[in-house]
């Protein structure tokens, strides 16, 4: 696996000079917190083989909670980050605990509609600002001392975020815990029948993916100050399922990939194209369903594991 | 408010309105259990097809001056036919996979659907005339009873028990059930599944498409009348469970008298009702209210 290593090696040099070369920091923070958002999901698809159609809820609870804590308590960024998070997490457990009990098809099904049911909460609620949304939140200090209104500050504080995450992630996969979610994701009968408690793993891995989607929302409400309807909305969820399907489920890379396909896709096409962007992305989904369901990424490796093998 | 000061006319009105999305829920319901059960696939596209049926409706009376009475019988039709197109172009090549694709497909088809009609009919809505031989109400001395509301509640209540009697009654049933059982033994006796298959998820497009025709006139037409009801579809689905018809009919009906209700006496919680039951009856009976295993 020498190539993958120049690659990570290339992309994060790239990441670091990214300001100094000239791309819109804005831009690079965005795909980051996608990434990280994507990256979160797939956790729980790619590695426990459950697919959660609401991980909006968790991203958008996160991304609203700290909006308002940043906002009107003014509490300081990291710790209103760490805030998101919480609740992302405690959304996470009772959604999770709810929702395992039933299997495959209908898991979708519920996270789905427990996660619209937070859309209408959104709505409704004062705190949340209805169909306005938290606007203007300020950047704020960094632990009180480092301003981040400054891109490039910011900038350095998502990457560095980012690649904790995506260390984490891969720390948490070739874990003896990450080990036990892969065999429950192949086979759960079996995984049961050798005295492993799945419910408790599967819910252990739900919150984790939660909390780490919540991480990725507080983020983007932070780097653009406004948290609004749309980062709750079930087609958030259906942005990071495509974003994981397209890069590849259950690879370490492939979802950063895909997110950066889908945000590129959307920063590019939403004034040329209108609601064309939602049948461009509705026809992704199809051909990565009917031709390639392992996305670019596992494509990639299926390719070059293919070649090297008759070499 | 005090639930008593509710007046008596208000009350029913908004019981009737919580009938007919009842009828709604349980023909979308009817028709996802059924693809569900030979297919395997739960199909996200059936808010599409139900919304595809309402605008089906709009353009021939819109463009055509085509009327109802034949809308009624074309839109399902065309619907059902682009059905077995897709079942016949996609959904076929996805059987033997994890039923996750199937579902993801259909998302991938329905945003399709959606951004299409979004981009060449905006989101505000488009009014669909009653039709002349339904307009009107009659008095039922306790409560004024709107024609066309009873038309469509005892439509869809039609629809379904001859969905039920076609699906537990007959010889085609009978086949159809076995096929859901065992595909293989049925085949093995000479019996056509695929097309079988095929003609099935035909059948649940026309289901959709008509609820979508009878919905036209009651409801504002939009592109997004279809996501907006088929995720509350879903929590129907997951309340009752797929295993029964007549299970997931009498869910469907329930649960939009629930939603009529809390709309009288609290209706800042009416959108959600449906999800927190749902909630409730998953930490209470998690296999659903009919259903057959978990």
């Amino acid at each position: 696996m020498r190539l993958t290593t120049y690659v990570y090696i290339a992309l994060a040099a790239l990441a670091v000079l990214a300001p100094l070369i000239g791309l819109y920091p804005v831009f690079v923070m965005k795909l980051l917190c996608f990434a990280i958002f994507a990256c979160a999901f797939n956790l729980l698809l790619g590695y426990t083989g459950l697919l959660s159609f609401g991980h909006a809820a968790y991203f958008g609870a996160a991304a609203y909670t700290t909006g308002y804590l940043v906002k009107t308590l003014h509490w300081t960024p990291e710790v209103a980050i760490l805030g998101g998070m919480a609740l992302a997490a405690f959304s996470g457990l009772i959604v999770g605990a709810m929702a395992i009990r039933r299997q495959g098809i209908y898991f979708a099904m519920i996270t789905l509609a427990l996660a619209q049911m937070l859309y209408f909460v959104c709505l409704q609620l004062k705190l949340t600002g209805g169909e306005d949304g938290l606007q203007g939140v300020p950047r704020g200090n960094l632990f009180g001392m480092l301003s981040l209104s400054n891109d490039t500050t910011m900038y350095y504080f998502v990457l560095a975020l980012f690649v904790t995450v995506f260390l984490l992630i891969r720390r948490i996969v070739h874990s003896p815990f990450g080990q036990i979610l892969k065999a429950i994701r192949e086979n759960e009968p079996r995984a049961v029948s050798l005295g492993y408690d799945v419910e408790r793993y599967k819910l252990l891995a739900f919150v984790l993916s939660t909390t780490l989607a919540g991480l990725a929302g507080s983020l983007k409400t932070l780097v653009f100050g406004f948290a609004t309807l749309s980062d709750v909305h079930w087609s958030m969820s259906g942005e990071v399922i495509l974003m994981t399907l397209l890069g590849g489920v259950g690879t370490f890379f492939g979802p950063v990939l895909g997110a950066g396909i889908v945000v590129a896709l959307q920063d590019n096409l939403a004034d040329k194209v209108g609601s064309w962007v939602s049948v461009i992305i509705g026809a992704i989904f199809v051909v990565c369903v009917m031709a390639f369901r392992r996305g670019l990424v596992g494509e990639a490796q299926a390719f070059f594991g293919r070649k090297k093998k008759t070499a | 408010m005090n639930p008593f000061d509710i007046p008596l006319q208000a009350l029913l009105g908004q019981l009737l309105i919580g009938l007919v999305n009842g009828s709604f829920y349980a023909m979308l319901s009817l028709g996802l259990a059924v693809i569900f059960g030979l297919l395997g696939i739960i199909n996200f596209a059936h808010g599409a097809l139900y919304m595809m049926g309402a605008f089906g409706a709009w353009i021939l009376m819109d463009k055509f001056g085509i009327g109802y009475w034949y809308a009624i019988v074309i839109v399902p039709i065309a619907i059902g036919v682009l059905g077995i197109v897709i079942e016949r172009l996609f959904l076929k090549h996805l059987y033997k996979l994890d039923p996750l694709y199937g579902l993801l497909l259909t998302f991938g088809l329905a945003l399709i659907a959606e951004g299409i009609f979004r981009d060449r009919y905006g989101v505000s809505g488009q009014s669909y005339n009653v039709p002349e031989s339904l307009q009107g109400a009659t008095d039922l001395g306790f409560m004024i009873l709107p024609n066309y509301r009873a038309w469509v509640v005892l439509a869809s209540l039609g629809t379904c028990l001859g969905t039920w009697f076609v699906i537990e009654r007959t010889r085609l049933g009978a086949t159809l059930r076995a096929a859901t059982e065992n595909p293989h033994m049925v085949q093995a006796f000479g019996i056509n599944v695929p097309i079988m298959v095929t003609l099935t998820y035909g059948a649940g497009a026309a289901l959709a498409a008509l609820a979508g025709v009878l919905a036209a006139p009651v409801i504002q037409v939009t592109p997004l009348m279809g996501s907006n009801i088929i995720i509350v579809v879903f929590a129907v689905v997951v309340i009752g469970g797929m295993g029964s018809i007549l299970g997931s009919v009498l869910t469907g009906l329930a649960l939009g008298l629930i939603e009529g209700l809390t709309r009288v006496v609290y209706p800042e919680a009416s959108n959600i009702v449906v999800f927190v039951i749902m909630a409730i009856v998953l930490v209470l009976r998690p296999a659903g209210l009919f259903g057959k295993e978990a």
